[in-house]
């Protein structure tokens, strides 16, 4: 797969695929942000804060942060049925947890922000690609934060790390981490990882992936500038 | 580090987690962290003396004591109205805040679903339950006219400084405006429609410089 | 929830002749289609009604033939309303709203044998192709059984059978013979409009919708809401919707 120093899709190993983001392209939602990361397609929409139910879940002292990640049926190659399956669940919850860290949710006691990420067309990074656009939809809906999660996932194809893993890639290589931080701080908010590295291998790797997520704080940043001007 | 170019940044546009200043005294929509200060919502950095404030652009309403509201009546109980007040945060009025002498489980009779209020916020606890009241000047049911909704942070602009922007409009238009500090305006009798167009454009530029004039054009034009 | 006051603008509006957008009462909002959308999908279309969004994706994959035509193709038609598209739309299973939505949008493709399933029979009695209609909607703002038919019938013309993936020779366009258009109607007071934007919708007694073929007959209709409708009303709709619907197969072809 890697071939005079390029990948399979011509770029090279710390290169990005094309990334496309906008801001505000609901008329419901509070807030909302369209992504469209190599052949990724994910909406997301934030509504919130509002009244958290069912009661019995209410925080007395804060707001509860609550994610949902969803693949529309025609977003895969072999269909996908209603409902979330159990990796829906489990992104669902790393990615509840990595906003909530960033999100004031002591402003909003007994209240709910629900973010919603909706994947229309998949192509690997799905998560990394809902997650970065969540975070401009939540700051879309004027929610008080800290600051923006950026992700993006790396992994090793060939014996070679690689920035963000192509489909082809992610199915045939030997391993994926995604990883999102806070931009200003550093701090690490969202890691996995699956397959085979060294310690050196892992340094490597999440070295270039914080530097990836630097570079789409910047576009995250102009979205949500452009849309004010826009205004 | 004082700010001495303060009206030209008074229309900057900041996100959450930017840098705003250090040894500034730290208003609302920021944080801090020991003497630096950092934007926490996407909105209008503002300074004022000393204090650095950002305006967020968007944001819901979080009821605070003391606010003039419209309120839509949204369930009955035996002795009180729930009110929906455009806020994460539903109301509660209480038969005895209200102008009228209401007998247990009579309170339909007075107030039903979908009625719009004007009401006052009376009280908030520390996990944000509301009581509001109607017992206050000019507090009422209101009914006919029109209703229209905008992002509450904004509200003030409509308003303007000791009321000389919603004056303007009313003066100019004939209308009765009630501008409630959650984001709903009623308008009744006069030219509504020219009101609504102002009240809309007020809106779309409430962050830009020269609106009291460009709606004072626009007003005198009509 | 609509207050009283937005409710009675509405109807003094409508009794004057007028609607809160300036539309006229046969007039539909603008509509945008975009085909090809999603590419893991077979076909699919992302529709603009107004603000209401919805995006239709086609999969097919080869499966068993029902009992009772072991010649023909299948088609199924879900719908989801998502909670990012509407405050008031929950996560869980599909609502009755979201059920109703999909068997009156498979009605209207199957009913006017849109797609004549004879031609997706692989082997007769073991193996046919499976349409999935799959209708996602985005935003709400009114309307969702007209975006969501259009939405349905354009994701059709742009859809390519995947035979070569399935090992069933070569990949071929799906052949689409007939185009009903649905058009729906509501009733506010006593005036019918055409294209209820979710104001409208939430203040109507009642709703009509009329799916029309391109030889200007019927091939579905749905009535919803616990208001009711004249026989002269259902008939001034049904003249409506064939003449908007017209214009806007044009938009789909």
């Amino acid at each position: 797969m890697i071939k005079d120093g390029r990948r399979s899709d011509g770029r090279k190993f710390d290169e990005l695929r094309q990334i496309k983001i906008e801001a505000g392209v609901l008329k419901r939602a509070d807030g909302s942000a369209y992504v469209e990361w190599g052949g990724n397609k994910v909406l997301a929409a934030v509504y919130g804060p509002r009244e958290a139910r069912p009661r019995h879940i209410q925080n007395p002292a804060r707001a509860i942060v609550k994610c949902r990640y969803n693949m529309a049926a025609f977003s895969v190659s072999d269909r996908k049925r209603q409902g979330p399956d159990r990796r829906s669940v489990e992104i669902s919850k790393i990615t509840s947890e990595a906003l909530e860290h960033v999100v004031f949710t002591e402003q909003f006691p007994r209240a709910s922000i629900d973010v919603y990420m909706e994947v229309l067309q998949a192509d690997a990074g799905t998560r990394c690609t809902g997650l970065t656009a969540a975070s401009v939809a939540l700051a879309d809906a004027g929610i008080p934060m800290k600051d923006f999660v950026s992700s993006c996932a790396v992994g090793k194809v060939d014996g070679q790390i690689v920035l963000d893993l192509g489909k082809e890639e992610d199915n045939l290589g030997d391993a994926d981490l995604p990883i999102a931080i806070m931009p200003r701080t550093k701090e690490i908010l969202l890691l996995q990882m699956d397959g085979h590295l060294t310690i050196e291998e892992f340094n490597k790797a999440v070295d270039m992936g914080m530097n990836a997520c630097m570079e789409i704080y910047e576009m995250q940043k102009d979205a949500l500038r452009k849309k004010y001007r826009g205004d | 580090m004082i700010d001495i170019e303060e009206k030209h940044r008074e229309r900057e546009i900041v996100l959450p987690g930017e840098f705003l200043g250090e040894n500034l005294k730290p208003g609302t929509g920021v944080y801090n962290e020991g003497k630096q200060i950092y934007a926490a919502v996407f909105g209008v950095k503002s300074v004022r003396v000393n204090m650095v404030n950002v305006i967020p652009l968007g944001g819901r309403y979080i009821p605070e004591i003391n606010d003039c509201l419209i309120g839509m009546i949204t369930e009955i109980g035996p002795s009180s109205w729930l009110v929906d007040i455009n806020s994460p945060y539903p109301a509660l009025l209480h038969v005895t805040e209200s102008p009228w002498r209401v007998d247990f489980g009579e309170a339909a009779k007075f107030l039903n679903i979908g009625d719009a209020v004007l009401v006052k916020v009376s009280s908030v606890d520390e996990t944000k339950k509301v009581q509001v009241t109607m017992r206050d000047m000019g507090l009422r049911k209101i009914t006919g006219g029109r209703l229209l909704e905008m992002a509450p942070s904004k509200i003030p602009r409509l308003i303007g400084k000791g009321g000389s922007m919603i004056s303007l409009i009313k003066k100019s238009t004939k209308c009765r405006i009630f501008a409630g500090q959650n984001g709903r305006i009623w308008l009744d009798e006069g030219d509504i429609n020219t009101a609504v167009t102002v009240i809309k454009k007020i809106e779309k530029e409430a962050h830009t410089f020269g609106l009291t004039d460009a709606i004072s054009k626009y007003l005198e034009g009509k | 929830m609509l207050s009283k006051i937005k409710r009675d603008y509405i109807c003094q509006l409508a009794a004057d002749g007028k609607r809160m957008d300036g539309r006229k009462f046969d007039e539909t909002r603008e509509i945008k289609i975009e085909k090809g959308v999603a590419k893991n999908a077979e076909g699919s279309t992302r529709v603009k009604l107004g603000d209401t969004t919805v995006m239709v994706g086609v999969k097919m994959a080869p499966g068993e033939p029902y009992p009772d035509t072991q010649d023909s193709g299948v088609l199924t038609t879900a719908a989801e309303l998502i909670p990012l598209a509407s405050p008031t739309f929950e996560s869980g299973p599909p609502s009755p709203i979201a059920i109703e939505l999909a068997r009156v949008v498979d009605r209207g493709i199957r009913e006017s044998k849109t797609v004549d399933f004879k031609k997706l029979c692989i082997t007769q009695g073991e193996k046919v192709w499976v349409l999935f209609l799959d209708i996602h909607v985005l935003d709400y703002d009114g309307n969702l059984f007209d975006a969501s038919s259009i939405g349905a019938l354009s994701a059709l013309t742009d859809t390519v059978v995947p035979a070569n993936r399935f090992e069933l020779g070569e990949d071929f366009k799906l052949s689409v013979e007939h185009y009903p258009v649905s058009c729906t109607s509501v009733k506010i007071g006593n005036t019918i409009m055409l294209d209820p934007s979710l104001d409208e919708e939430t203040a109507a007694d009642a709703r009509l919708t009329v799916s029309i073929d391109e030889n200007g007959d019927i091939r579905a209709m749905q009535k919803g809401l616990n208001g009711s409708f004249t026989l002269d009303e259902i008939k001034s709709i049904i003249n409506i919707s064939k003449i908007k619907g017209d214009r806007i197969r044009e938009l789909i072809k």
